[in-house]
């Protein structure tokens, strides 16, 4: 209490400006996308954009409360959030209901409310609350299971709901565990997997001719790892210790590329090996499952450099785009805005990332700064794979870009993971470390 | 800690090498590349369907049986429409201004983006009058789609119809749409994949005033569509129009088959309906009005219908008691009229005989020794033995089960077993005595007249059939399906098969024979009458047959219903079309007369 009127003044204006943009972005686009001369009142409940914008005041609404929350509140009850979340996730399972395919709902008479929303900013302060402890190491193994246990006890349940999209996001935190002392290989590993993967799925549709003989792409790889080994092996020839390395990465590489065709073959459904095809271009299906992101493209592409101005979108307008107001609502800022517009706005949400950044290093309490790191990953995993989707370089999974999609729980979700951030920045010179 | 503060270095990295991939990924589609551009001027992107012809249908002898004729869909983008002379619009599509809203708020009501049809089958005079006055109103546009069309009139229920698919056909088959057409009954439906070719997509660019301003993408992603193919049925519909016209004024149904290849040369089913009748839009009134006609005009007596064999049972009768050695070609029994009723005639002393007089009390004992066959002491036992035995022959004959073919829809008809009849009386109570029926071709047993063809055919070809089929030949393809080909022997010698064919030529040629109204001069005619027991009212008159004996190209059931003893009205239809048929001429224009006039639409009922 006695820190209330500091608290105020040692707000960072800064991200709550962006954040306010970013918000009425949105609903200019929303607007813009749903938008036509029969309903052009500006608060009408029947149509999305007047239901954003009560989400948007009962947002503004939550981040005061949330400003005037003591920071110590969410250090002290951070587990309870946690286990009260997760309580909901399992409780949507038994009692929710399913909005496409996806059952992780609750509904309340006209409204619909999505845990999995909820639980990344539970998530995050559970992380940080465990991570902050006095003296913890992330060279423990038992630190490093209990910090990923924390983060896919989530995973289970929400994938148990069908809900890939909110799913993936859970992977951010890997960023987060990296700053806090994940060995770097953890993520480069990673980051090797995926670009194995996409390489083979790629290459074991083709075939090539060398020397008037065939051969399959997945052949071709393997020869290419095989002999990429060998000469990794020649030049650390004076370090024979690196060669069981050398040999383990080679093996597990060919074991991945063998993998992904059983995968493939036998694991996906027919549908989801389609999406993936088509998103790698290997296959072309404008009908079916490349519709959304061809229709996109298109909506993207016909904004030009300058765009065709504001509510003056055709391809939005005329539903081509499907999902438009949640999923897809880039396509329209893209069509509207054109190329000027899209730069501008991953150059926001870009700024946004490293104010974050900048933000969670000048904490104190090892606690802030954890917690400042989640909201900048998963802010930004959001981003990647929702700007990924709409422009053709992620497979079609429905995640919404944060404060701009349509929908009171990612809103609201967004708004209480920022505003917690920045009550506990607000506080940051009041803490002792 | 502070050893791993540089790592937000990275995770900046990290951040900013995606955005500088996004940004120059967004500079690419949307500045460098023209793929995704369209127009300046606002072009609307449409996506339009083009709808493949339908295969055409020929008869054996290459006479058009179906064929397409355009036909022009109004459709409607609501969302697209701007201010128009509506005025001037209704008067062009002969439509009222009520009707035009009406018309408008449903297709807004579906949806405002995507397009509805908005006046189905405009005719071609209409289109060729709007046709270049559709710039006036933006919003609408013209879809070419087809309609069937049947020149002869004929065979509507062998062709079968098309119909808009439905929600659940949708749902189980990706391929279709909703506004699709899916064949619906008869060889529409039966070879629907075959006659609906592949659809293909088209998408153009529209300008503001609704004109086209061609292909989107350089058409590279517009695929063509792909007309069906051409079936050649193997229907003779010179025979088929000579069926359906005797048939006239008559209920009840005329299969023939040629029994070298088991192809189907007419399926008559009377009443009938003109096929073009349920063609477009006007199968919304059309199909009603047929539903509710109290003779079902709808329903193909030919393969839906199941009656009682009669006598033409004792064919089978004898052939399997001959082949099970139970009696021999010579065997003759007296005819006990206490057994069972029997009309006067001279004893039968042998098989060809009994089929000759068709005597009831021969058969009678006939079946009794199939029954009884003494194998074990329980009569009751001995029973059960001896029906599971003979009903696995029965069936052997394509009856009381699937006959396969290509007509979608054929009834089963049944052949009474053993669990049947436990179901019925109870295991153990029931014998012989209690079934003995069936040896007359009565009682549980039901058939249906494709399968009473079937069985003319299999007697023609002394032992096997072909899986009657309406497919001679789909254009381009050297083979029908194997199922088609290959030959299916019911199991009895050939050589028992002579007695049978000898009674039967007696039964049409010598005195004393029950369808001496079924001879053709010249032509040796084999048959066999029957009269199906109906307990609704008046019995069905029977007549099966094929000719020439000597080499058999035909092979023909007849059911007239209501219509009493099968020498009187069947036998003489049959002889008529086989006649038809084998020499393209009738001989005996009294007997045509007498059938063409003939009206049994009306018989009393008996009580
Ligand atoms: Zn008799």
């Amino acid at each position: 209490m006695r820190n209330r009127t500091n608290v105020f003044t040692n707000l960072d204006w800064v991200t709550i400006l962006t954040y306010l943009v970013l918000v009425i972005i949105g609903w200019l686009s929303i607007y813009a996308a749903v938008y036509n001369e029969e309903h052009s009142k500006i608060f009408d409940l029947s149509q999305r954009y007047g239901n954003q914008l009560l989400w948007i005041g009962l947002s503004l609404l939550l981040a005061l409360i949330i400003l005037m929350i003591e920071g110590s509140f969410f250090t002290s009850f951070a587990y309870p959030i946690y286990g009260l979340i997760i309580l909901m996730l399992i409780g949507v399972l038994l009692f929710g209901t399913e909005i496409k395919g996806a059952k992780s709902w609750f509904r309340i008479g006209s409204f619909a409310i999505q845990p999995a929303e909820f639980g990344k900013f539970a998530t995050a302060l559970a992380l940080a609350k465990f991570l902050s402890v006095l003296g913890i190491n992330m060279k423990d193994l038992k630190t490093k299971v209990t910090a990923i246990a924390i983060v896919i006890l989530p995973i289970i349940l929400i994938l148990l709901q069908n809900d890939t999209g909110s799913m993936l996001v859970y992977f951010s935190f890997v960023l987060v565990l990296y700053r806090e002392g994940l060995s770097g290989n953890v993520l480069l590993a990673g980051i090797y997997t995926a670009f194995l993967f996409i390489t083979s799925l790629l290459m074991r549709i083709q075939t090539f001719t060398f020397f008037n003989k065939e051969i399959g792409g997945e052949l071709l790889l393997i020869y290419i790892l095989v002999a990429l080994g060998a000469a990794a092996m020649y030049v650390t020839k004076k370090m024979k210790r690196l060669w069981i390395i050398i040999i383990a990465v080679l093996i597990c590489s060919v074991g991945i590329v063998f993998s992904v065709d059983y995968v493939f073959n036998n694991v996906l459904e027919p549908h989801q090996s389609k999406r993936i095809n088509v998103m790698l271009g290997v296959e072309s299906d404008p009908q079916g499952a490349g519709y959304n992101v061809n229709q996109s493209l298109i909506a993207i592409g016909s904004g030009g450099f300058s765009g065709k101005g504001f509510l003056n979108g055709t391809q939005t307008k005329f539903n081509f785009v499907p999902e438009q107001s949640t999923d897809f609502i880039f396509c329209t800022i893209g069509e509207e805005w054109g190329f000027l517009g899209t730069f501008v706005l991953v150059s926001l949400y870009l700024f946004l990332f490293l104010r974050l950044i900048f933000l969670a290093e000048r904490q104190r309490s090892t606690f802030s700064r954890i917690y400042g790191y989640c909201v900048a990953s998963i802010l930004f995993f959001h981003f990647l794979i929702n700007i990924g989707m709409t422009i053709g370089l992620a497979p079609v999974i429905g995640i919404p870009l944060p404060f701009i999609s349509y929908g009171g729980s990612s809103l609201w979700a967004f708004t209480i993971l920022l505003f917690i951030f920045i009550r506990l920045d607000a506080e940051r010179i009041y803490v002792l470390r | 800690m502070n050893n791993l503060s540089h790592r937000k270095y990275i995770v900046g990295a990290i951040f900013s090498i995606i955005c500088l991939i996004f940004i120059i990924r967004l500079f690419n589609v949307q500045v460098v590349n023209n793929k995704y551009k369209l127009d300046s001027d606002n072009n609307v992107l449409r996506v339009i369907t083009e709808y493949p012809a339908r295969g055409l249908v020929y008869d054996r002898n290459g006479e058009l049986l179906v064929f397409n004729e355009a036909a022009y869909d109004l459709m409607l983008i609501p969302g697209q429409l701007k201010e128009m002379d509506t005025t001037l619009f209704c008067n062009l599509f002969d439509i009222t201004k009520e009707d035009f809203l009406a018309k408008y708020n449903k297709a807004k009501s579906y949806s405002r983006y995507k397009p509805s049809v908005f006046e189905k089958e405009l005719s071609a005079a209409t289109y060729g009058n709007v046709q270049d006055q559709m710039y006036k109103f933006p919003g609408f546009f013209v879809q070419t789609r087809t309609l069937r069309k049947y020149p002869k009139n004929n065979a509507a229920h062998v062709l079968g119809y098309i119909g808009e698919v439905n929600n659940s056909i949708i749902e189980k088959n990706s391929y279709y749409k909703s506004g699709d057409y899916i064949g619906k009954s008869g060889l529409e439906l039966a070879y629907e994949e075959l006659l609906r070719g592949k659809r293909g997509v088209r998408k153009i660019l529209v300008d503001v005033h609704n004109r086209e301003k061609g292909s989107y993408n350089n058409g590279l992603e517009d695929t063509l569509s792909v007309a069906g193919q051409t079936i050649y049925s193997s229907l003779d519909v010179d025979l088929q129009a000579y069926g359906e016209l005797l048939m006239q004024n008559k209920t009840g149904s005329v299969v023939a088959i040629e029994p070298k290849t088991g192809e189907i040369l007419c399926l008559v089913s009377s009443p009938g309906y003109d096929p073009n009748l349920l063609v477009g839009r006007s199968i919304k009134t059309n199909y009603p009005i047929l539903t509710k006609d109290s003779l079902k005009p709808l329903f193909n007596r030919a393969t839906m219908a199941q009656y009682p064999p009669g006598s033409i049972f004792k064919t089978i009768q004898a052939l399997i008691a001959m082949q099970e050695g139970v009696i021999t070609e010579q065997t003759g029994f007296p005819c006990i009229k206490s057994l069972v009723g029997c009309h006067n005639h001279p004893t039968a002393l042998n098989v060809a005989a009994s089929i000759k007089m068709s005597c009831n009390p021969y058969y009678h004992q006939v079946f009794k020794r199939l029954i009884q066959q003494n194998k074990v002491k329980s009569i009751f036992k001995d029973s059960e033995i001896g029906l599971a035995k003979w009903a696995t022959n029965v069936k052997k004959f394509g009856f009381g089960g699937t006959l396969e073919t290509d007509i979608p829809g054929v009834k089963n008809g049944l052949v009474p077993g053993v669990d049947f009849y436990n179901r019925w009386y109870g295991e153990g109570r029931w014998a012989f005595s209690t079934i003995f029926s069936l040896s007359i071709g009565q009682g549980e047993l039901g058939v249906i007249p494709i399968q009473m063809a079937n069985l003319a055919a299999i007697i023609a070809n002394k032992g096997y059939y072909y899986p009657p089929h309406i497919l001679k030949k789909i254009e381009g393809v050297d083979t029908i399906p194997n199922l088609f080909t290959t030959k299916q022997y019911v199991g009895i010698d050939s050589v028992y098969f002579n007695p049978i064919i000898q009674g039967m030529l007696a039964v049409v040629d010598e005195p004393g024979g029950t369808a001496r109204r079924a001879k053709i001069n010249g032509i040796s005619v084999c048959g066999k009458t029957g009269t199906a027991q109906n307990p609704h009212g008046e019995d069905h008159s029977v007549f099966i047959a094929f000719a020439p004996m000597e080499n058999p190209k035909i092979a023909i059931a007849v059911y007239v219903e209501n219509s009493g003893f099968g020498g009187t009205w069947a036998a003489p239809i049959a002889s008529l079309m086989m006649e038809q048929y084998l020499t393209d001429s009738i001989s005996d224009k009294l007997k045509e007369k007498r059938i063409l006039e003939a009206n049994l639409l009306n018989v009393i009922p008996k009580k």
